[in-house]
């Protein structure tokens, strides 16, 4: 009964120092995870995630609080490669039911006021003061950032118009079984 | 020495833990999806299970049985393997992150791994000696590594297959694993004597 | 000559007797002339008139502002209506920048410069000429010619391959130019051999067309260095990797050109558009189009003018004679669907093919059964089957893993599957895609650095603002000291 009890405890007690040990040795300071992850976010800090910045995106994609699909810029590129990273299987109709939205600045109703461009991360309004904006599409993201700001309503989100230059042949129909009649 | 070859072969291959003696088949189910996940997973269980192997016997040999203790064998086979596993958990998790992420919950599931706490007791059962029981402990770790790797290959190119919506998913997974288990039968054959 | 065996291919029924025995004839003036300003792989070109210019035959309309891009011309004299948007030839029907032309029937050439003789000329003058007359590769791929011309400075070429083969089915524009106009084809070879100093021309004619074979020899003659060669009837023989390799058993490396190992390849129409370019300056305002497919009452070969609409083309053949179920510009392996009849025809098109449900035969998809027919028929050596399933799983990487880019969506494996299954329709699909995708990932290495550097900026700005605002208080505070020290010493 004392040699079971005893060796037992002594057991647990060596056990636990040397885990106690290890635990020193291969601390893991922070989330490594995390720095991968905000490697392959946008960077542009738009917020549309719902995070208030890619920084905190990335952390709560690796705490697994947050889906691999939050990030509209990113695009379904994006979510391939954090799928791949992370071994998630994801379901890509959630993210390409999301056509990609530029910002348009409807010029009669632009007082030139300057706070879009302010707001934007990506520098993708042009324009000074008391000037009429205008967007460079092939910078803007979508953020809706500038939507928010415009005192006058006069930005709004178009999607994206299909050019020849995007067009690619759709996916074919799945492969339908059908019956086949026996000659 | 060719003794300890054909107990190696014969542990991988022949008395498979996996396929022929139905131990750790949650692993088995559970981190099949991809081959590189798998490869991780078989890694991270070879480790413990070879040293689970080597703790175990010494355990059994210096301290339960002089002391008489053999009414403690499983429960402190099972103290040794978590710590084994505590031990693993850390190390994966500083080596790599990521593959820590994909392994999630299974890592620490190790520890309630039937295969591993099976080898451990098999080895005493069996009365295996030091050396026979390291082979013992690695020839199930390599089988379960190798039985993993096939299983998450078929799994891919399961993806990519049409399969019946009521046989999609698991149920087709076991299909396979019983076919693969059929398969690995065969290898009964490779040792006669 | 002795040839070499390809992989793979097919022998699809070659249906061209339906108009090889129709002469070429001219198509009557249409009322508009639609002229998309991008009819060739590379930049749009940039328009050089204005709406309600008159422009005469041969005159410059849009010139090409990027290496890889190509001029485009008046076919005839007349009115520009319009600089817009309209339908393009192309299976999407998406709108494209496009001038419209109204002829004024007079059909009156712009002064073209003097007849020259090539030889005279220095490479860079041939290759500039062509460059000028607007000429693409008139096989379909429409690649600008004269970049391929320019080739010998890049590489170390010893052989040009003219690609008469045509082996798609039906079309027979390629046949017909070599039988009727042999010697002016034979005259853009020697230019082109000239331009591109090399040392032999390889002509290579499907076996299938006797008398283009007869019509080369017998114009060929007088050199020794232009060989015209016999080569079998296969389908995709007239790929140009494929030709090469038959010619000279030599491969080219995946996704190289066949200049790497020596050799260029180019059409027996655009020698035909090299020979009018150089020798009389005259742009490519027109191509030979064979109309054809069981669904076209009268099918022939015509000249048509770029910018034609497809429908002038069909009316002019007699219309249908059933309903087609297909429509097609260029061949039935490697052609596409036409949105509407009302597209212009424009450099690239060699064909229009009206198909009916009966030739088109196309049944419902059903499992792949894993017989490797068209791994079999597979002139890439690719195994389509996997790459099919891996695209349609999502796994595009797994697809390029396994030679998705070396494919050349001949279509051959589509056209041997038993279970009908759309193999090549997945592989357009998935090349497609990779490249959106690629363009994504463009995109948003744009916005990264677009971020950081705005994130720059405005750390240097507020650094200036602080730094501006430290030197004022200092100010203040000198200006307070010299105050208070003034006022003591009141």
């Amino acid at each position: 009964m004392l040699a079971a009890i005893t060796s037992l405890t002594i057991l647990g007690i060596a056990l636990g120092y040397l885990l106690g040990l290890a635990s020193r040795y291969l601390k893991v300071e922070g989330n490594p995870l995390q720095a991968e992850i905000e490697e392959l976010l946008p960077g542009s800090q738009c917020g549309q995630c719902g995070y208030p910045g890619c920084t905190a995106a990335a952390d709560a994609i690796a705490n697994s609080q947050a889906e691999i699909t939050i990030c509209p810029p990113g695009g379904l590129a994006l979510v391939e490669k954090l799928a791949s990273k992370l071994g998630v299987s994801i379901d890509l109709s959630s993210v390409e039911d999301k056509a990609p939205m530029v910002a348009f600045v409807n010029e009669a109703l632009c007082i030139g006021c300057t706070k879009c461009f302010k707001q934007c991360p990506t520098d993708a309004l042009a324009g000074g003061p008391k000037q009429i904006h205008t967007v460079i599409s092939d910078a803007c993201t979508g953020c809706e950032k500038c939507v928010d700001i415009c005192p006058t309503e006069c930005v709004a989100m178009r999607p994206v118009p299909i050019t020849l230059q995007d067009w690619h042949w759709p996916k074919p129909d799945a492969v339908v079984v059908t019956q086949v009649s026996v000659v | 020495m060719t003794e300890y070859l054909l107990l190696l072969l014969g542990t991988a291959l022949v008395n498979n833990v996996v396929l022929v003696k139905f131990l750790g088949l949650c692993p088995f189910m559970g981190v099949s999806n991809k081959v590189d996940s798998a490869l991780g997973m078989g890694l991270a269980t070879t480790f413990v299970l070879t040293l689970a192997a080597v703790a175990s016997w010494l355990l059994e040999f210096y301290v339960l049985q002089p002391l008489n203790l053999g009414f403690l064998r499983i429960l402190t086979f099972i103290l040794v393997i978590a710590a084994v596993v505590q031990f693993t958990e850390m190390a994966v998790k500083k080596v790599s992150p990521a593959l820590y992420q994909v392994l999630g919950i299974f890592l620490p599931l190790i520890t309630t791994n039937c295969a591993v706490l099976g080898v451990a007791l098999l080895n005493v059962q069996q009365h295996h000696g030091f050396v026979e029981s390291v082979l013992y402990g690695f020839g199930s770790a390599v089988g379960f590594t190798l039985v993993l790797l096939i299983f998450s290959g078929l799994r891919e190119r399961l993806a990519l297959s049409d399969v019946p919506k009521a046989f999609a998913g698991a149920p087709i997974g076991f299909i396979v694993a019983g076919l693969l288990s059929l398969a690995f039968m065969g290898f009964s054959g490779l040792v006669t004597s | 000559m002795k040839l070499f065996k390809i992989r793979g291919g097919v022998h699809p029924d070659d249906r061209k007797k339906l108009s090889a025995n129709k002469a070429i004839e001219p198509m009557p003036m249409p009322k508009l002339l639609r002229i998309p300003l991008q009819q060739h792989i590379g930049a749009p070109a940039e328009p050089v008139v204005r709406k309600g210019d008159k422009v005469l035959k041969g005159q410059l309309l849009a010139d090409s502002k990027s290496v890889i891009s190509a001029a485009v011309h008046a076919p005839t004299s007349g009115q520009i209506m319009a600089i817009g948007n309209y339908m393009a030839p192309h299976p999407s029907g998406l709108p494209i920048r496009t001038i419209t032309l109204k002829p004024d029937h007079d059909d009156r050439w712009i002064e073209l410069p003097a007849e020259v003789d090539p030889f005279t000329l220095t490479l860079d003058e041939i290759v500039k000429r062509v460059a000028d007359a607007g000429i693409v590769g008139m096989g379909g791929a429409t690649f600008p010619s004269a970049v391929k011309l320019g080739l010998r400075k890049r590489y170390e070429l010893h052989t040009l391959v003219l690609n008469g083969a045509e082996c798609e089915p039906y079309l027979t524009c390629d046949d017909r130019l070599m039988r009727e106009q042999a010697d002016d084809i034979l005259d853009g070879i020697r230019i082109m051999m000239h331009a591109l100093q090399v040392e032999q021309a390889l002509i290579a004619i499907e076996n299938n067309k006797p008398e283009a074979l007869a019509a080369m020899r017998e114009a060929s003659s007088g050199f020794n260095k232009i060989k015209v060669i016999n080569v079998p009837t296969r389908y995709p023989m007239g790929s140009e990797k494929h030709l090469v390799q038959t010619l000279t058993g030599k491969e080219t490396p995946a996704r190289a050109l066949t200049a790497d190992i020596g050799i260029v390849v180019h059409n027996v129409a655009t020698a035909h558009a090299v020979h009018d370019a150089v020798r009389f300056g005259r742009p490519l305002i027109s191509r030979v189009v064979t109309v054809s497919g069981g669904a076209i009452q009268q099918p022939r070969n015509l000249h048509v003018l770029i910018g034609t609409p497809v429908q002038d083309l069909l009316d002019y053949c007699g219309g249908f004679l059933e309903q087609p179920s297909h429509i097609l510009s260029g061949g039935p392996m490697m052609g596409h669907p036409i949105p509407d009849t009302k597209v212009p025809v424009i450099k690239g098109f060699n064909g229009v093919i009206a198909l009916t449900a009966k030739e088109t035969a196309i049944r419902p998809p059903m499992p792949c059964i894993r017989c490797a027919n068209c791994v079999t028929a597979c002139p890439c050596g690719l195994v389509p089957l996997e790459m099919a399933a891996r695209a349609r799983n999502g796994d595009l990487q797994g697809a390029v893993d396994l030679g998705l880019m070396d494919c050349i969506a001949c279509g051959s494996c589509a056209y041997v599957c038993p279970a009908h299954v759309p193999l090549v329709q997945y592989f357009n699909y998935a090349k497609g895609e990779l490249t959106l995708r690629q363009r994504a990932e463009h995109k948003q290495a744009e916005t990264k650095r677009l971020a950081e550097q705005r994130a720059v900026r405005i750390e240097h700005q507020k650094k200036a603002k602080r730094e501006a605002m430290m030197r004022r208080r200092q100010e203040a505070a000198r200006k307070k000291a010299a105050a208070q020290t003034t006022e003591t010493e009141v």
